[in-house]
């Protein structure tokens, strides 16, 4: 029993889901049981991907000790990249590859820049935040540019499929994407690594852990991530918008810290920022299900992100101070 | 010593040494690890002044010296944290370079740090393999790790090492502090460590734990492993090497057989 309790506590995450089941019985009631009806939750899984991806990246790199605000410019920069591309004739596939080598170089930039100089990447990419939203603007000329979305394999990525098109194309990369994050994380040496950059820097690097490389890495994954996950927004909307993703990194900062990962690294887990983020997605729409003011949206998720760190905080020193055999 | 094995030894070693060095690799085979003239400066200040030193085998050197001395600097030298600005570094008779932490690990120098060398967010037997966790397959060194070896192994070299420890699923977190030390010994030891260093392994240890890494020290001979043991308590280390290096001020200032010198003279050269 106690032993069960400790794992629990030590599991934030797990306190996510409950939080989760409970918000969203709350919303199901309030809502006239339109909350869980399926056009709803249509919509919900629909936009999942987008933060969720851009969520895992983020717990990633926080979880090799890192930073990166700059997700939502890189999540605008990708698909305009992509767009432009297009526009000036090269097939979607090599537009599409190329829309990826500039978000990874984005993420290489900050890693190199953060590591080269040794500043603090919350630094680094709070610049490239706004470099990569300037270059986008000017890129796309002050207007979203014209999508070419028939030459655009769109159903691979926002077709509805599933029972009853319950979820889009989008939701099973996401899945998928997350399960790779998730066994990277959790049963490669590379998450070892990772979490042992985080966790205890010199540590990591006297016992041989090549801790730059592991944290450029991230830094690139990282973005590459934010940078699909514009691509699925953009052709979700039918526009190449230079402003979506705006205010986008703290949502999956907050997405990551509410699914238990640590501000100063070393700790969290993929199905966390998954969880994270769908919180997050359910009180957007769940708020708005049960009439409340929608500008109170920020709020709860403020409310919710601070309280997640101090109930995390209390969970892991209750968890440490629960002495079962060891 | 075993005359065989050094011969043929020395005959390999004569025809990598250029000549004029020939004479000098001889009188030092039966020297495991030894350091000639190592100089270090950290931006302008020179930490280590033309150090030279021998480790042989199965002897367990103590390493004494104020703070600032030079200790830290050269142990990590050897270690492969830093790297020397000047000198040569010979491992088994041959000039090595020791550029990472990972190098010095495949040459079998096994380092115990002084703020301890393990990550507190990880369990202990992921602690007990990082940087060299067995894979099941691997695409350029990235690959799943063998769970169930890495478990099997762990609960052993911490049996082998006289640590009890139920699990070794548990955070490295929760270990007490003489545990988190037997867990990095275990993790030496499991490597088969050719050259042990301990940098201040016993600051924050109880009386108790304390003992039992000064006899772990003491035992390295036996085993013929060869031991660097660093520490501020002259008592500790007069109990448990065969011979105390002193350095001040970047320089090996004192190196003698323990039986040859006392706690007084070592305190007076400090």
């Amino acid at each position: 029993m106690k032993k069960l309790l400790k794992i629990y506590l030590q599991k934030p995450e797990l306190a996510g889901i409950v939080l989760l089941a409970v918000l969203i019985g709350l919303f199901q009631v309030r809502s006239q049981m339109i909350f869980l009806s399926a056009e709803n939750i249509r919509g919900v899984l629909g936009v999942l991907p987008e933060v969720g991806l851009v969520a895992i990246g983020v717990t990633l790199l926080m979880i090799c000790g890192e930073f990166d605000l700059s997700v939502g410019s890189v999540f605008a920069l990708t698909p305009m990249s992509i767009t432009l591309l297009m526009n000036a004739g090269v097939p979607f596939w090599p537009a599409f590859f190329i829309g990826l080598v500039v978000a990874a170089c984005v993420g290489l930039a900050n890693g190199l820049i953060t590591l080269v100089f040794n500043i603090p990447s919350f630094i680094t990419t709070l610049g490239m935040l706004f470099i990569v939203r300037s270059l986008t603007v000017v890129l796309s000329g002050g207007f979203p540019p014209n999508l070419p979305i028939e030459r655009m394999p769109a159903e691979l990525f926002v077709s509805f499929i599933g029972p009853e098109g319950l979820f889009r194309a989008s939701f099973l990369w996401f899945i998928a994407i997350g399960a790779a994050a998730a066994f990277l994380l959790s049963a490669t040496n590379l998450g070892n690594w990772m979490k042992a950059t985080g966790g205890f820097l010199e540590a990591s690097i006297s016992s041989g852990v090549p801790a730059r490389r592991v944290k450029l890495f991230s830094f690139v994954l990282c973005s590459v991530l934010a940078g699909f996950a514009g691509l699925i927004q953009v052709l979700r909307l039918g526009a190449a918008l230079p402003s979506i993703g705006d205010g986008l990194e703290l949502q999956a900062v907050a997405a990551a810290v509410i699914g238990g990962t640590a501000l100063s690294g070393g700790i969290g887990n993929v199905l966390g920022a998954v969880v994270g983020a769908l919180l997050i997605r359910v009180i957007d729409n769940g708020l708005v299900l049960t009439q409340v003011d929608a500008n109170w949206f920020k709020f709860a998720v403020g409310s919710l992100t601070i309280f997640a760190v101090v109930a995390n905080a209390w969970m892991r020193r209750t968890a440490r101070h629960l002495k079962v055999q060891l | 010593m075993n005359t065989l094995s050094s011969t043929s030894h020395d005959t390999a070693l004569r025809s990598y040494a250029d000549d004029d060095t020939t004479a000098d690799a001889l009188s030092t085979s039966t020297a495991l690890m030894a350091v000639r003239n190592l100089h270090k400066w950290y931006s302008g200040v020179h930490a280590l002044k033309g150090v030279s030193l021998e480790f042989k085998r199965g002897e367990v050197v103590g390493l004494l010296g104020d703070n600032g001395a030079g200790k830290s600097t050269l142990i990590k030298i050897l270690s492969g944290v830093h790297r020397p600005d000047e000198g040569e570094i010979l491992f088994q008779g041959r000039p090595v370079r020791i550029p990472t932490p990972k190098a010095a690990m495949q040459l079998g120098i096994e380092t115990i740090h002084q703020n301890n060398s393990l990550v507190p967010n990880l369990s202990i037997a992921r602690n007990l393999f990082i940087g060299r966790e067995p894979l099941l397959f691997s695409l350029f060194g990235i690959g799943p790790m063998d769970h169930a070896r890495m478990r099997i192994d762990a609960v052993k070299a911490i049996a082998d090492v006289d640590l009890h420890l139920r699990s070794a699923e548990a955070l490295l977190g929760e270990l007490s502090g003489g545990q988190r030390q037997g867990v990095a010994i275990a993790r030496a030891m499991h490597f088969k460590s050719k050259l042990l260093i301990l940098d201040e392994p016993t600051n924050h240890l109880s009386v108790k734990e304390t003992d039992k890494v000064i006899g772990f020290v003491r035992g390295l001979s036996a085993q013929g492993i060869t031991g660097v043991f660093i520490s501020h308590n002259l008592q500790h280390v007069f109990h448990s090497c065969d011979r105390i290096v002193a350095m001040a001020r970047g320089e090996v200032v004192l190196d003698r057989p323990v039986a040859q010198t006392s706690i007084e003279e070592v305190t007076e050269m400090l």
